[in-house]
């Protein structure tokens, strides 16, 4: 089978939307960042404001980095699924199966049939935190890293939650904060809004440590060098010859180690919260009584 | 006056920022015991490496959240708490 130059031409324009939004948004930050003096843990910074009647809005680093993400994944999803064939032809399909595969291998083995829909959903989320913690390998601010869009993914991943508690019924749902007995619910209450709370200071703690103890690491490594290199003739000695090849290192640990593992824990917590949360006997009992109930009309 | 009550808000808070990271201790030894033992399991039954590895990179995870509500806590003492805590001075000086 031979290839027409549009496909060609299609496939490298999906190329570019995948690369393009990390270059714009690296262009972006050279242009508006000034060089930094020593050290500086700053939040995302904000670009510009559009009043509003109640409150601000602010557009911010975060958020643009996160668009170029989600941009930049949508170009390699519809590049990976570009001219399908039943037999696998080229080597993008068979990447392509593989992870869609994979995932729905995942979510059925944590979630079990019933949720088997679910893969999409936690592969996205998978991905697009994977992506958003990975994009700092540029030099990018990474979105993970501020509050606002971790917690967005977690009041989703609650409401969802919610959603499926509510399948068993209204009453199945509050008697559930009466357990084991009504004294408890109180308490009950503060550990169901303690779930979006704590999976979004996880996500965030996590990538925004590594980002202030590798600028630490760095402008340590940078005074260092000016101390123990500074004697240097001319242009030598400004040059911090200790910050190659550690911040290196570190950046192995903190952007692609932890980055993943955030992603994998995140969407490991959103399956099991939904799937354990899921009253199965009420929900089966009500499917049945809602049965007999329309056999009974007719 | 003043400089003796800005700098003792800035060091109160650095304080509290060193003080609050003592939580870090509390993560640190559940990870390692989570760790022990999964290395513990790991020699006894070599066949179920994959599924202990994950379960227990799962636990460390669900484990260190103590000690990142800690490391947020510190954060916000070291590059918020003065800013706004020197501001409500201020403003009640005038």
């Amino acid at each position: 089978m031979k290839r027409s130059t549009r496909d060609k031409i299609i496939d490298i324009l999906l190329l570019a939307m995948a690369i393009l939004p990390f270059v714009a948004a690296m262009v972006l930050k050279i242009l508006t960042k000034p060089a930094a003096e020593g050290i500086t843990v700053t939040g995302a910074q904000i670009f510009f404001t559009i009043p509003m009647p109640l409150m601000d809005l602010t557009i911010t680093e975060s958020q643009v980095n996160s668009l170029a993400v989600i941009i930049s994944l949508l170009g390699l999803c519809l590049y990976f699924t570009r001219g399908l064939t039943v037999v696998p032809g080229s080597k993008r399909q068979i990447i392509a199966e593989f992870i869609v595969e994979k995932a729905t291998s995942f979510v059925t083995g944590n979630m079990g049939e019933r949720f088997a829909n679910f893969a999409p959903f936690v592969a996205a989320i998978m991905g697009l935190s994977a992506f958003s913690s990975l994009s700092s390998l540029l030099g990018l601010y990474p979105p993970t890293s501020d509050i606002n869009i971790v917690a967005g993914w977690a009041i989703l991943v609650f409401i969802l939650i919610t959603y499926y508690k509510l399948k068993g019924g209204l009453w199945n749902y509050l008697k559930g904060f009466g357990d084991p007995i009504p004294f408890f619910a109180p308490f009950n209450v503060i550990s169901e809004v303690a779930t979006p709370i704590s999976m979004a200071f996880r996500h965030y703690g996590n990538v925004l440590s590594g980002v202030v103890i590798s600028t630490l690491i760095a402008a340590a490594l940078q005074g260092l060098s000016n101390m123990l290199l500074g004697w240097l003739p001319g242009f030598l000695g400004d040059i911090p010859f200790l910050q190659v090849g550690l911040p290196a290192v570190l950046s192995l640990y903190f952007d692609l180690f932890s980055g993943c593992l955030q992603a994998f824990i995140f969407a490991m917590l959103t399956m099991l919260y939904i799937s354990n949360g899921f009253p199965e006997e009420a929900y089966e009992q009500r499917q049945k009584a809602k049965r007999e109930k329309a056999l009974h009309h007719a | 006056m003043l400089e003796l009550a800005i700098g003792i808000i800035l060091g109160c808070c650095a304080l509290g920022a060193g003080c609050a990271m003592i939580a870090g201790i509390g993560p640190g030894i559940g990870e390692g015991n989570a760790v022990a033992k999964a290395c513990e399991a790991i020699g006894r039954q070599p066949e179920c490496k994959g599924s202990v590895t994950t379960t227990m990179l799962m636990g460390c995870a669900v484990a260190e959240t103590t000690g990142l509500y800690a490391l947020v806590i510190a954060i916000l003492l070291i590059f918020v708490a003065p800013n706004s805590l020197v501001g409500i001075l201020l403003r009640s000086i005038q």
